[in-house]
């Protein structure tokens, strides 16, 4: 009696949902706004013009991906909340499960993963650092850097039983949190506006260019790595 | 279309909610909305025919797909691991003291 | 073509979503939900979005079904 009464209700839901479907543009018709163009030719302050890989240089910021300059430089202050919201949730992980001790398996782990685990992890480590350095030519950046570090260091928890990071952990994030604001105040200092780019950004498609954007990507890796880490370790111990 | 399939998952999520009864099963019909949300988003911005949106050798002219949805989602994907953390950490605390994770079960001994 | 791949990749993933949502055992749902997040990630690439299909591949198949069977084993395995 239940099930029917709730899948008639969320029948109804759906056939509400389809018949708002003419307001919006059909798949694969939409059409480019102002604001999208502008982000894309990088000319929001009025002197863009023609962006070409490998020979315009001195732009506003010379990043070949468009979504990292649009997540890092144009709309900086949102990360900045996104950063922060992400620390609020292993803060109160970190303290609703506090006061738990470390408690041993009681039994070894397998041959196979120790062994397994000595030659997968640096391989792990050198590729999220890849994916978060390069974060302003390849797709990728970051967030998804600072994800596959964490699936290491759990691997890491999985395969030895002495091992405790917490305390390092929880110090590069702090730390990393608080260079990004300091970042942030020294544009404040050198041009009169927060988080603006004060480097000089060179040509599209170098690896040394676009300015302060592959310095932010660095710190959001290492604060998003150590993050996801602390969360891992929290739950990881027995009661 | 990829408008349909957003929906249906929508409405399977609501579905997972109102019936049933583990405490589990309302995390996990959490996340199906969220990743539901999260497609309905990206497909309001594609364009056929147009390439993904980073300079290179091979696009001499800049036809690209709309980059601001991306965006927007690259930030909201990370930030339902946060909530998703904090709630199964809350799970735990609920377990601990009522002994049972049935939300009638502690109902029940709630209203004693 | 396109308009048929989306067909079947949409009925897998809300096959998959009806599985997650009314299982018996708890940590069968929670691989369902891993498989689903594995479809969408088709449906990102589709779409022409690849920073948000690395996203969702690391984040939705590694660390959610991490998250959560660790959380099961702390509270004591599947006692039905």
């Amino acid at each position: 009696m239940r099930r029917f009464l709730s899948a008639l209700i969320v029948l109804g839901l759906i056939m509400f949902f389809i018949s708002t479907l003419p307001l919006i543009p059909e798949f694969g018709k939409a059409s480019l706004s102002k604001v999208s163009r502008a982000f894309i030719d990088k000319d929001v302050n009025g002197n863009g013009g023609n962006v070409q890989y490998g020979v315009s240089k001195d732009l506003e910021n010379g990043a070949a991906n468009v979504v990292t300059s649009i997540v890092v430089d144009y709309r900086s202050f949102d990360t900045l909340g996104e950063v922060t919201v992400l620390f609020t949730s292993a803060l109160g992980v970190g303290i609703i499960l506090s006061g738990y001790k470390r408690k041993k398996f009681g039994r070894e782990p397998n041959f196979i993963l120790r062994v397994s685990v000595g030659i997968l992890l640096p391989l792990i480590l050198l590729f999220g650092a890849y994916v978060f350095i390069h974060g302003h030519l390849t797709p990728g950046g970051g967030f998804p850097g600072g994800t596959i570090i964490a699936a290491g260091i759990l691997l890491l928890y999985l395969s030895n039983e002495e091992f405790d990071l917490s305390k390092t952990v929880k110090f590069v994030e702090g730390i990393s949190g608080s260079l990004y604001v300091i970042v942030g105040l020294l544009g404040l200092a050198v041009s009169g506006v927060f988080l603006i780019n004060f480097l000089p950004t060179g040509v599209v498609g170098n690896l040394f260019s676009s300015g302060i954007v592959p310095i932010i990507y660095i710190l959001i890796g290492f604060k998003v790595g150590a993050e996801l880490s602390g969360i891992v370790a929290e739950l990881h111990r027995e009661g | 279309m990829v408008y349909y399939i957003s929906f249906i998952l929508i409405g399977i999520g609501i579905y997972g909610f109102l019936t049933q009864k583990n405490l589990f099963k309302h995390l996990i019909s959490l996340t199906i909305i969220d990743t539901a949300i999260n497609i309905f988003i990206i497909s309001l911005g594609y364009i056929s025919g147009e390439e993904a949106p980073i300079y290179s050798k091979y696009t001499p002219i800049a036809n690209f797909v709309d980059p601001l949805p991306q965006a927007l989602v690259l930030t909201a994907i990370v930030i339902g691991v946060g909530i998703l953390a904090l709630g199964v950490s809350l799970l735990i605390k609920v377990y601990e003291k009522y002994g049972t994770l049935d939300v009638e079960e502690i109902v029940a001994k709630e209203g004693k | 073509m396109i308009n048929v791949i989306i067909i079947f990749i949409g009925i897998l993933m809300a096959i998959s979503a009806i599985f997650a949502v009314e299982s018996k055992k708890i940590i069968d749902s929670f691989i369902a939900l891993s498989l689903m997040s594995l479809l969408s990630v088709f449906l990102f690439v589709i779409m022409k979005a690849p920073d948000v299909a690395i996203t969702e591949a690391s984040v939705g198949a590694g660390l959610t079904t991490a998250v959560l069977v660790l959380a099961l084993r702390k509270i004591g395995g599947d006692k039905e």
